[in-house]
């Protein structure tokens, strides 16, 4: 059965932008599936399963990415990675400077 | 963002003589104070707060290669240094060999956006195994100033 391939465009929400703890969280999550996990950034592409690649892209709040997968559970994986920008990583540095945004949420 | 714009050339250290992570993070927080890049009176703090973001996670990123990090208000810019361990230290890194190479950042509390560049900065040139090789293997602090300097240049990086 062919790969099937999912991909998403997600925001940078966090303050602080995709530093090396988000990445680190990024990396571990996406190693967590088979299928193999890209992000583009202004035409970049990286590996999503290396720290490395991923600090790379220097993703400030606001930056766009493309979060593409390709496997056999590239949509759960897709899902999930998608679901942790959203969170903003869970980084309680971002939070306490976001007093505003959690009131809002 | 390049080499040049945040480490400070007199704070690098070819020869680490700490052999654990807290230790490491003392010597090359005292090689900044010694340059002059920081206030004396505010090391211990910058080191506690180090030490701290480690905590959280190591900043031992794999290869050979740890960013360890902090903000601090005593900075009025981001101020990073290099220091190399022949021998390598145990950090905890995220792959759990020692690290041989550390690149140490304090940055002012409210610029991400800079320690996000020199981050990238640092990723990009350290994918090049080359770079990371001759780094390992430079013989003093003047060799490591070329070699960040050739990197600036992208010699190694096309």
């Amino acid at each position: 059965m062919a790969d099937k391939t999912a991909s998403r465009t997600v925001t940078v929400l966090n303050e602080q932008g995709v530093h090396l703890r988000p990445a680190d969280l990024f990396v571990r999550l996406a190693k967590r599936f088979e299928s193999q996990v890209e992000v583009l950034k202004d035409g970049q592409c990286v590996d999503g399963k290396s720290i490395l690649d991923m600090i790379t892209l220097s993703a400030v709040k606001g930056s766009k990415l493309i979060i593409r997968t390709t496997g056999p559970d590239a949509e759960q994986a897709l899902d999930a990675l998608v679901d942790l920008f959203q969170r903003k990583f869970d980084q309680p540095q971002d939070n306490e400077q976001q007093t505003a945004d959690q009131q809002q949420a | 963002m390049k080499f040049a714009d945040f480490v400070c050339t007199p704070a690098i250290r070819q020869a680490l003589s700490a052999t654990d992570k807290e230790s490491v993070v003392r010597e090359m927080v005292a090689a900044l104070v010694e340059a002059g890049a920081i206030p004396e009176d505010d090391s211990d703090s910058i080191v506690k707060a180090i030490l701290k973001r480690e905590e959280l996670g190591s900043t031992g990123i794999g290869r050979g290669v740890a960013v360890p990090h902090t903000k601090h208000p005593s900075v009025e810019k981001l101020v990073g240094t290099v220091g190399v361990s022949e021998g390598g230290v145990d950090f905890d890194s995220l792959d759990g060999d020692k690290v041989q190479l550390f690149f140490l950042l304090v940055s002012p509390p409210d610029r991400p956006g800079d320690h996000l560049r020199a981050l990238e900065n640092i990723s990009r040139q350290l994918r090049d195994e080359m770079f990371c090789k001759f780094l390992k293997q430079a013989k003093s602090a003047e060799d490591i100033q070329q070699l960040l300097e050739e990197a600036d240049n992208n010699q190694f990086v096309s």
